[in-house]
């Protein structure tokens, strides 16, 4: 169990850093930056209490925050996508019952369930996150049509993370 | 408080939602330049719509207070008119401001009740002694003149209407200079009669009556009304003229009183030969 508690740790802090360090410098066709941070909310294991998934987003989100200057914007869109991971995950069918100890990952819920979870997620982040980022609802479609194409590029690394870290389970 | 307790057990997840996206938005607003102009800009319009609603409404809640003060403000102005002034021009070595000497000073003052349905109309107004309203003096308004003041106790002045048999106000046909009497006769609150104008003038219909200022209680030249239509009854060496009021007594809310300054001087002047 403690182990389980050092691995999400470790994840919260590398996920952040490597957000920070490299992912945020990518600036792909100008404007697609992939946010794979969310990762961490994505991959807490279901029997996390809601008010935990909401602290630990802010928290997480605040920290990368802090590093790109955005104070609050990346926390607001966290919180937003955890608040709603509960209602997302009830609302995709699995073949496998969600158990204690199982996380919401490819190895143990298939691609198909991911890609959709992910998906759906990751798009409510990045709505959030730009609409705060234009912080106007006049050209909301642009900025909708926007947060989608960045949303899958970021499900695209996260899966590519995931085949690269998660394999051996 | 058990089922307000139990309310927010429930929601307590929606709760702390709600709190960490408010804190989080807060930040935003309050670290981010850009945000932060966009979310005053906004605010200050919208608070800025709401204060200009608040205003128009409380405005027109105190509309009648303004009246009040508006109406303050006229008896002041119109107590520096030219005609309030009584010229005292035997004094050719003093300065020019001392040309003029101030006779008749006007007290804005409401009515607080009117009747025009009696034979005896009387009018109380809302300021009396205290106010520095007195016993005779004149009341009128913006469209003519109104009565008498006959009795005053310490906030309220009892004001002999000139709808009433008793009264009689010294009058002046503005054209020709013709003094008469305008008394009322009962029947209609909007006409009097004006008396003791000799058949030989000529007037015509629609002259203007004005006071005379014979009476040490009316400045010259007040409005009183048109004449509305006169005859002359056979053998009789006056007309009977027909005035059409120029004050509508049964909408009057706001009046002036006027103080004559010199009357006690003039009084005095004139006791030892009655």
């Amino acid at each position: 169990m403690s182990n389980q508690y050092i691995r999400i740790s470790l994840r919260f802090v590398i996920l952040v850093l490597v957000q920070v360090l490299l992912f945020n410098n990518i600036h792909f066709l100008g404007y697609i930056n992939p946010y794979i941070y969310i990762l961490f909310i994505l991959l807490l294991p279901f029997e996390t209490k809601r008010w935990v998934l909401l602290v630990l987003a802010f928290a997480l989100g605040l920290s990368v925050d802090f590093f790109s200057n955005s104070m609050g914007i990346h926390a607001a869109a966290c919180v937003f996508a955890a608040y709603f991971r509960p209602g997302v995950m009830s609302l995709i069918t699995s073949r496998k019952e969600y158990e204690p100890g199982v996380e919401p990952s490819i190895v143990d819920l298939g691609f198909q369930w991911f890609f959709m979870y992910s998906l759906i997620l990751v798009s409510l982040h990045h709505l959030i996150l730009f609409l705060l980022e234009v912080f106007r609802f006049s050209n909301f479609f642009s900025t909708l049509g926007h947060s989608i194409l960045n949303a899958l590029f970021t499900v695209l690394f996260i899966i590519l993370i995931q085949y690269i870290f998660y394999r051996k389970k | 408080m058990r089922n307000l307790i139990n309310f927010f057990w429930r929601h307590s997840i929606f709760i702390l939602f709600i709190l960490l996206e408010f804190l989080a938005i807060s930040l935003v607003v309050n670290n981010n330049g850009y945000q932060k102009s966009v979310a005053f800009a906004w605010v200050s319009e919208k608070t800025g719509k709401i204060q200009s609603v608040r205003n128009s409404f409380w405005d027109y809640l105190n509309l009648k207070q303004t009246n009040k003060e508006l109406a303050a403000e006229n008896a002041r102005y119109r107590s520096m008119l030219p005609s309030a002034f009584l010229i005292t021009d035997t004094l050719v070595h003093y300065k020019k401001d001392t040309l003029y000497r101030q006779q008749y000073q006007m007290l804005s003052a409401e009515v607080i009740s009117n009747t025009t349905n009696s034979s005896t109309n009387f009018l109380q107004l809302n300021k009396g002694l205290l106010q520095g309203i007195n016993k005779d003096m004149a009341v009128i308004s913006p469209t003519g003149v109104v009565g008498i003041v006959v009795n005053v106790s310490q906030n309220f002045s009892w004001v002999m209407s000139l709808l009433n048999k008793e009264t009689r106000i010294s009058a002046r046909i503005k054209k020709n200079g013709q003094i008469g009497t305008i008394a009322w006769e009962g029947g209609s609150y909007r006409f009097a009669s004006l008396k003791d104008i000799p058949n030989h003038v000529r007037i015509s219909r629609g002259d203007t009556i004005v006071t005379s200022g014979y009476s040490h209680i009316f400045p010259k030249g007040e409005i009183i009304g048109v004449i509305n239509d006169f005859n002359i009854k056979s053998g009789e060496h006056f007309y009977d003229i027909n005035v059409r009021l120029g004050v509508d007594f049964n909408n009057l809310a706001n009046v002036y009183v006027i103080r004559n300054m010199l009357r006690d001087e003039q009084k005095k002047l004139e006791e030892p030969v009655k």
